[in-house]
Formats: structure tokens, sequence, C-alpha cells
């Protein structure tokens, strides 16, 4: 701000900041704010950076000479999984998803996300998660049979260690965090705008954390699934992947590369938001071909899902899929291309700014480009099966990655460094910076595409003198080191900023997103008020709010009952719908997230009393948070004054909103099963289907109508009949339909030891019977808060939150019915 | 393809470095009306047209290389069983079995079929071209013809546990009648 604020203004200020800003010392670990949040996020993500890169250099170590033998085998396989699986999984995701959540509500005109406390539950599922994974590298037992983990030589035969235990259980600790950060994202994008900010005026960035979301949401449950079913082989000697018994390894490879490929664009999507929101800035001139953008962005969330098989080219598929996905891949050239032209174009018609920020994007595009023109050469099949497995692959894998990830992320890094700071960076180390990484990068990583051509396979620890291999790879160790200087010099040159960088002025590149009317160093709050939007650059068109935002003339500009509130508009129009109370620090996250890593450890060491006893207090812990909630006293004394309601009066919430959309990813796990089942089936070389169900038909179907009625008297409450008898009777309903599920599975007397069949049953049922039980107990848990008046007839919010989970138990048992029990009475037999 | 890829690299890195350089656009609408050019022209055309180029000079390509029936007779068949860390290579028809090397005859195609007995491991002569992986519970047939009489280096090409480095063999490409000697004399 040019002048200092004014006396009442300072004083709110203050207000605001008491109410929002987390607690001192050590109260900071319940901070749930997403500034907060959002910087552990990109910190920590750093920091598994550093170590990922520490990793590469042993492996460029090992590779610079031919016939070096100071790494042996054991510990370099263990490297090269160990790096694959920090950057894609402890970096490159969780420092998006932490820049998204620092970026999204300060763009779009919010003060915080829609579920604060997910973010942080998240946050801390990452953190401790990260942390056991890593820990296995120090104990010198890490996972050793890749990041993609194929099967058979992960399963407990060929890896009788830990190793693979600390992946499949670290990795699906983590990935709660992206599962939440998804949901999170997705709702809080499409229901938390500043009034008046359409979807034809959400900046850009904002779209493509939409579409980064969803695809998590659809991208991430078939390798949950995956890493389930494999540690439930390698445990309890379960059979999905083995041979013997009705499984098939090749079910893994496609469950992880349906998630596998979709994880490329969940890390390119983001990394291309923040090339579409710079280039304009230093363009000075709105982006050409809006529409273009979001055109190709919504085409390549698609496409993306239809790609998985060309990570499989050489396994053995029909001639026809292979052309399929051939095609397929090649056909994501066309949003890509469509999105590099409209950068193009955006350029050619603005005037450009040569900052620091920009010779990174300079260096994504170049990078880029490459890694994209072999992609396509590698959509080929018959180049593809001479290069696979290869250097090459490698090659282009980092330029893509590296190219299309770490270039735009650091451009990033220095853009809204000042917002974070309030200071700006310093332009010739950061030049210096650029250069050693830039040419260290491409020395390491051009070479190695002659290298793969020249026949050197990947994921060999050494290799013979006398191929032609020596210089090359000497040469790109060189590079690498060069490339470790650069990123060396960058850091110091941001750790140094915050001491020396001088004093950033108000929206020091003149930008035209919302995040830049926050006054900087960034406060706990974002916006004194929020404005109504107009424009699709607000900063531009109404230059005003630079001066309005901060002097509180906008909505919200008071503090209600030391409420934390932001203001829930409609999805689409961006019309002011309601206020959303969003709740305060918490210790409920660090709380539950440790539970979740006892859990998580327990599981690692086999000791299975322990387990039960963390899946018990986890269960604890989730439904204390869920009762201190909604309309409970201690969390929305009363409702506001003023023309909206709070969002715990209405009906259709946040909370209804988080609720469809972590179904979709629940709906995801369930028909990634649903693929596994019917893969098995006509594909397995053992595949044994019993001549008649083991499952008792009259079981399934009886349970199954007990809990259509359950689900009819439910409708009865939720259409307006609200009671506590009512609520009870449903859920006795429920218990019925629960013990009598659980009854049938037990009389089923599977052997999921032996045959595959068994297997996926054992694991449906266990899945429909935790659907049902947790359903009903929720709808217990309502009949109290009925009593309680937390919810009634009036205030029916939470019903409604709980009604799509009551559509999706029954739906969900329905199709298994069909899927597991009619299907094979009328198709199988002995097939 | 690499001269065509290369080509359209340079071109663009071009345009790019124009355009940052160059004044800007004096009215909105020209601005906006090239605009369309650039991204009808670069993000529809140019892509769809490498599209369909590749394509057309790929699957005639992939083609060739499946193991369809040649015209002739039937194709020598070899059977080759991968384990942590050797190749079992058997011959069905001669019953010949060899460790860690293959011998096949040149301008002849060869059909190889693969199997694992342990792990995923994959089947690749660099120079003959064309890799498969080989599954448990599944074999593949690999269709390989070689021009040249020569020794070529074979290896493991998908990792498979401590030995994938070393997991090598040797393909022994014989003429005709060589061939025919290598197989009297193995048998005796």
């Amino acid at each position: 701000m040019s002048q200092a604020p004014s006396a009442e203004q300072q004083a709110r200020n203050d207000r605001f900041e008491r109410v929002w800003g987390n607690l001192p010392g050590w109260g900071t670990l319940s901070a749930v704010n997403h500034t907060t949040v959002g910087l552990r996020f990109l910190i920590t993500g750093l920091i598994f950076f550093l170590v990922g890169g520490l990793l590469a250099m042993l492996i460029r170590t090992q590779l610079a000479l031919p016939e070096q033998e100071i790494i042996g085998a054991d510990l370099y396989n263990q490297l090269f999984t160990m790096h694959g699986t920090v950057m894609m999984f402890l970096f490159a995701i969780p420092v998006l998803e932490g820049a998204a959540m620092y970026l999204i509500p300060k763009m779009i005109g919010a003060r915080d996300l829609v579920f604060p406390r997910l973010s942080a539950l998240g946050y801390f599922c990452y953190l401790f998660g990260g942390l056991i994974i890593l820990s296995s590298l120090f104990l010198q037992i890490a996972p050793d049979s890749g990041w993609f983990m194929y099967t058979p030589l992960s399963s407990r035969e060929f890896s009788p260690g830990m190793g693979s235990d600390f992946w499949l259980l670290g990795i699906t600790f983590v990935e709660i965090s992206a599962i939440s950060a998804g949901v999170e994202l997705a709702v809080s994008i499409l229901r938390s705008r500043a009034p008046g900010m359409s979807l034809q005026r959400m900046p850009l960035f904002s779209w493509y954390i939409l579409a980064m979301a969803l695809m998590i949401i659809f991208g991430f449950p078939p390798l949950i699934l995956g890493s389930v079913l494999l540690e439930l082989e390698r445990a309890a000697g379960w059979v999905f992947f083995a041979v013997e018994g009705g499984g098939d390894p090749l079910l893994w490879q496609h469950l992880f590369w349906l998630f596998g490929h979709p994880e490329v664009y969940i890390i390119f999507l983001p990394a291309a938001g923040i090339v579409s929101t710079l280039i304009p800035v230093f363009a000075g001139r709105p982006i050409i071909g809006y529409r273009w953008v979001v055109l190709a962005i919504i085409m390549m969330g698609f496409v993306s899902f239809g790609l998985w098989v060309h990570h499989m080219f050489t396994v053995g598929i029909p001639q026809m899929a292979q052309a399929f996905f051939s095609v397929a891949s090649m056909l994501v050239a066309i949003p890509t291309a469509i999105q590099i032209f409209v950068w193009l174009a955006t350029l050619w018609a603005g005037k450009v700014r040569f900052h620091l920020p920009m010779l990174w994007i300079m260096g994504f595009l170049i990078v880029f480009v490459c890694g994209g023109l072999t992609g396509v050469m590698l959509a080929l099949v018959p180049f593809n099966w001479q290069v696979h497995d290869t250097h090459f692959v490698v090659a282009h894998m980092h330029y893509v990655l590296v190219g299309g990830m770490l270039f735009p992320l650091v451009a990033g890094l220095y853009y809204w460094l000042p917002h974070v700071s309030g200071r700006m960076p310093s332009d010739s180390m950061g030049r210096w910076g650029f250069w050693l990484f830039f040419i260290g990068f491409n020395m390491t990583f051009l070479l190695m595409h002659l290298t793969g051509l020249l026949g050197m396979p990947r994921r060999v620890y050494t290799y013979e003198a006398g191929l032609g291999w020596g210089w090359l790879n000497l040469l790109s160790s060189v590079g690498g080191f060069v490339m470790a200087i650069g990123v060396a010099t960058v850091i110091l040159d941001i750790v140094l900023h915050f001491r020396f960088g001088r004093k950033a002025s108000p929206n020091p590149w003149q930008a035209d997103t919302l995040e830049w009317a926050i006054p900087m160093p960034v406060n706990a709050y974002n916006f004194a008020s929020i404005p109504e939007i107009r424009s699709r650059h607000p900063l531009w068109d109404q230059p005003e709010l630079m001066r309005s935002i901060p002097a509180g003339e906008h909505g919200l500009s008071q503090i209600e009952d030391g409420r934390r509130d932001t203001i829930g508009s409609d999805a689409v129009t961006g019309e002011a719908r309601e206020v959303m109370h969003l709740p305060t620090n918490s210790w409920e996250p660090l709380i539950t997230a440790a539970v979740l890593a006892g859990l998580c450890l327990s599981l690692l060491l086999k000791t299975y009393l322990l387990a039960i006893l963390f899946a018990v207090l986890a269960l604890v812990a989730c439904l204390r948070w869920s009762w201190v909630n909604g309309l409970h006293p201690r969390i929305a004394p009363r409702d506001r004054t003023g023309d909206l309601p709070l969002h715990s009066r209405t009906t259709d919430g946040p909370g209804r909103w988080g609720m469809i959309v972590t179904l979709m990813a629940d709906g995801t796990l369930f028909a990634s099963l649903l693929f596994g089942w019917l893969y098995l089936w006509p594909v397995a070389p053992d595949w044994q289907m019993p001549e008649q169900s083991p499952l008792s038909v009259w079981g399934l179907l009886g349970s199954g109508l007990v809990l259509a009625g359950a689900l009819g008297l439910w409708w009865r409450q939720v259409q307006g009949a609200v009671s506590v008898g009512g609520l009870l009777l449903v859920t006795v309903v429920g218990l019925a339909h629960c013990v009598a599920l659980v009854l049938t599975a037990i009389e089923a007397g599977l052997g999921p030891g032996d045959s595959a069949h068994d297997s996926i049953l054992a694991v449906v049922l266990a899945y429909l019977i935790f659907h049902s039980g947790l359903t009903t107990l929720l709808t217990g848990l309502q009949a109290l808060r009925v009593r309680q008046g937390y919810t009634s007839q009036a205030l029916p919010y939470e019903l409604r939150v709980l009604h799509p989970l009551w559509g999706y138990t029954v739906v969900v048992y329905w199709i298994s019915i069909v899927v597991f029990l009619a299907l094979p009475a009328a198709f199988g037999g002995g097939a | 393809m690499l001269g065509l890829l290369g080509t359209i690299m340079l071109l663009v890195f071009a345009v790019w470095f124009i355009a940052v350089r160059r004044a800007p656009a004096k009215t909105e609408s020209g601005a906006r009306r090239a605009a369309r050019w650039w991204i009808i022209g670069g993000g529809l055309v140019l892509p769809m047209t490498a599209i369909v180029l590749i394509l057309g000079f790929g699957i005639p390509l992939g083609q060739r290389m499946l193991p369809l029936p040649v015209s002739d007779g039937e194709p020598l068949r070899i059977n080759v069983t991968a384990r942590q860390w050797q190749w079992q290579v058997n011959y069905p028809d001669s019953g010949i079995r060899l460790t860690d090397e293959v011998h096949i005859p040149a301008n002849t195609p060869v059909d190889l079929h693969l199997t694992s007995d342990d792990v995923v491991h994959s089947f690749w002569v660099p120079r003959l071209g064309g890799k498969l992986d080989m599954i448990p519970g599944h074999t593949n047939v690999l269709r390989l013809q070689a021009d040249q009489p020569g020794t070529y280096r074979g290896q493991c090409a998908e990792f498979c546990g401590t030995g994938h480095a070393h997991m090598k063999f040797r393909v022994q490409v014989h003429d005709q009648t060589a061939f025919q000697r290598w197989q009297q004399e193995v048998r005796e």
C-alpha cells in the first residue's frame, strides 16, 4: 500500500489476524489455515526434492564409468526405486498440491479452502508417510523393485524383505493427502469463488487446478486398490497377481498405469497453469484464446485416461488395441499444441518484459517441446519396441517431467516469492542458477537419448566397457553435477532474498489476478473484505480493488461471533449463496494422522492386534471430529444476521459437495475392483470359476432387500419427517442388513489363500460390509444429533450430506450382486 | 521421422524467439485475427498432419513385425524361457537345448515363443530390433529376421532384480548351410 493504513483499518486487521492466525509456539501444529498448510506442503516437498536429487547424484556417480563397483547392484536398485518414488509421490504431486492450496483461495477471492482441517490432515499424512518411506532407506531395506513395483518381482517370493511393504503401505498412506487435496480443491473452486466470478471469469489457473483435482479423484483409486491387493497378497497370502491360483501379473500393470499415466498430466496441468498465468502478465495483455485453453484442459483430462496401455506396448497386447492406444497417445499432442500456440500468440501480440520468471518459462518451452516430440516418436509402436526400457525413455521422461513441471514450478516460485516475503528476488544470482541448471540438464539428458539409441537399457547398475556408452555416460554424470550446482544456487538465492531482497512494491509484476490485492507479505485472512468480481482480469479492469479490499469496503468486512467466514457461491454463475463458516485451529488433524501413522507402522511390523486397535482409534478420532461440526454449539453458535444464511442452515452446502466428490473417488475404486474381476476371469491362465458360487443367493438377496427397505425408510426421513425414532429405526434395519451380510460372508467359507476367485469375492464382501456398516453407524449418530438438536426438520444440512452415501451403498450392493453372482451364473462355470 | 520432428522443433523455437522480440500488435482485432491463425494452424493442423504422416509411415512398418503366417512353410520355432538370471533356449523341432545363446539362420523368419518361469523379463536384441516382455503364465511370440550372419548382443530389458544388469545372451546368426551344419554338430 502506498499510504499507511488508517487506525480504523489497522484495528480491523488486528481483529482479523486474531481470529484467522495460528496459535503461538507448539500451537502452530494445530494450524489449518491454507496459507500455512500450503507453504508447509511446498517446503516439505522441496526437502524431499533434495533427497531425490541426492539419490540421482549417487546413481550418476555409479554410472559415470563402465564396470564400476562403488555401489553394488542391491543398493543401486534401492536408489533408483527410491529416486522415482520420492520424486513422483513425495515431491511432484505434493508440491503442486501445496502451491494450489496456497494460491487457489487467494485467486478466487476466498479466505480459506472449504475444508481447512482436511488439508491439515492431508499434510500430516504426507509428512508421516514420507518419513516412513524414507526411513527404509536409512535402514537399508528400501523397496528395490522399481517405482512401478511390477509383480511378481515385488511379491513375497522374490522380494521377501520389508522393502515392498514400505512402498505399498507408505504410498497408500501418502495418497490420503492426494485424495483429500483433490476433494478440497475441487469443492473450493466450485463453491467458494468471490461473488460474480462465474466460470467464464475464473482465472485459467483455477481451471487447471480443477482439472487436476478431478483427475486425482479418478486417477489415484486404481493405484490405491492395487497397493491394497498386493499387500494382501504379500501379507496374507491371498491371490491376485500370482499365476498359480488364478491371478495375473498383468493386472498389476493395468492398475498401476491406469493411475500412472493420468499422473503425468496431474503433474503437468498445474505447471501449465503457472505458465498460462505468467505469460499474460509478462506480455502485458490478456491471454489470447481463453476458451481454447479451457477446451484443451478438458480434452487433456479425458484423453489422458485412455492412454495407460502405451506403457505396456511390449507385454504382448493385441494389435488392434495397440493401434487404438497408439492413436490416443498421439491425440494428446493436439491439446498440448493448442496451449503452446496460445502462449505463443499471446507473446506475439503483447510486449514482453523479460524478468527472471520468464527465463524459466523459456527454459520450459524449449525442454518441454523436445520432450513432447520424442513422446510422439514413442507413441509409434515399432519405434517404441526398439527403445522401450532404454535410456532413450529415461531422457524423454526427464524432458517431459523436468521440462513440464520443474521449470514452470521454479518460474512460479520466483513469481510468487514477493507475495510470501514482501521482497523481490535478485536478478543476477537467479540468472546464474538458471543457466547452470539449464546447461547441466541438457548435458545430462540430451546425450542420454543417444545412449539409449545405442542400446543401453534402463535400470542396470553397470555396463561393459567398449560398447560406446562410456563417454556419453561420463558427460551425463558431469552434467548432472552442473545441474546440482544450479539447484544449490537457486536455493541460496531464495534463502538470501528473505534477508537481502529489496522491498516489493504492491502488485510488483502488474498482474491481473486477485491474489496481488492482498497486502504483502501475506496475512492469515487474505481479504479484509470480499469484492464483487466483474471481469476476468479484476486487477486490470477494477484497479480500485487494490485499495478498497484492504479498506474493508466490500462484503464480510465484519467478524461475527469470532468466526472464520467466507462466501459460498453458485458453482456456475458465481452468485453469492451462503456464508461458509470455516473451522479454526484444531488438533484433530494431527491426532488422526498420528493414529493412522500408528496403523501404517503396525501393519508394516505385522503386529495385527495393534493394527486393529489403531483402526478402532482412527474410527473414534474421525467420529469425534465429525461430532463437533455443523450446528454443534462449540463451532456454530447461532445464525448470522444479514441477507445470506450460514452454510449449515442450507441444504446444499460444501459438505454435500465434498461427500459427492469423495464418492466419485470411492466409485472409481469400486470400478477398478470390477475391472480386476472382469479382467482375471477371461485372461488369467489358471483362473478357476466354481460351478456354483460359494455365496448363498438367498442370503445376499435377502440382505439386499433389507438394505433397500432401510433406504426407503431413510428416504422418508430426508423428505421431511425427521425424528429420533425414525432414524433409530433406519439404523436398526441397516444393522439387520449388516448382520445378514456378515453371516452370508462367513457361511460362504471362502478360501482366499487358494484362489483368485475367492480372494476377489472376499475383498468385495469386505468393501460392502464396510460401506453398509459405516452408513448405518453414521445414521445412528444422526439420530443422536437430532436428539441434541444439531439436526432437525428445519435444519436438515447433515442429513443432506449423508444422503448420497446411502444411495451409493445401495447401488454398489446391487451392482455387486449382478456382477459377482448373476454374471457367473449366466456365463460362468469352470471357465 | 527425426528430420520431420527436428524441423517442427526448430520452427517452433524460431517463431517463439520472434514473438518475444517483436513489437506488440497495433490493434486488438488485428492481434486476435493473427492469434486465431496461430492456434488453428499450430494447435490443430500441425499436430494432426504430423500424426497422419507418422501413422502412415508407422502402421505398415508395425505390420511387417507381426508373426503373421509366412507364405512357404512354417517359420522356425524356438522356445525361450527366462528365469533369474538366465535364458533357457529350446528348439522343439530338433530337441536342441541351450543356455544364454540363440542360433538362428539368416534371411529366414524365426518365431521366438517367450515366457518366464519367475518374474517379468524382456527379450531384446538391439540390432535385430523388437522387444517383447516375458511374463509368467503367458507366451508371447516375437518374429525376428536377421539379414546378416554374425554375432549379436542380447539382454534383458525389463528390470528383474539383482542380476538384471548381467542377464545377457548371444544371438549367433548363420547362413542357411552353416545353420544346418551347426544343428548336425550339436545333435551329435
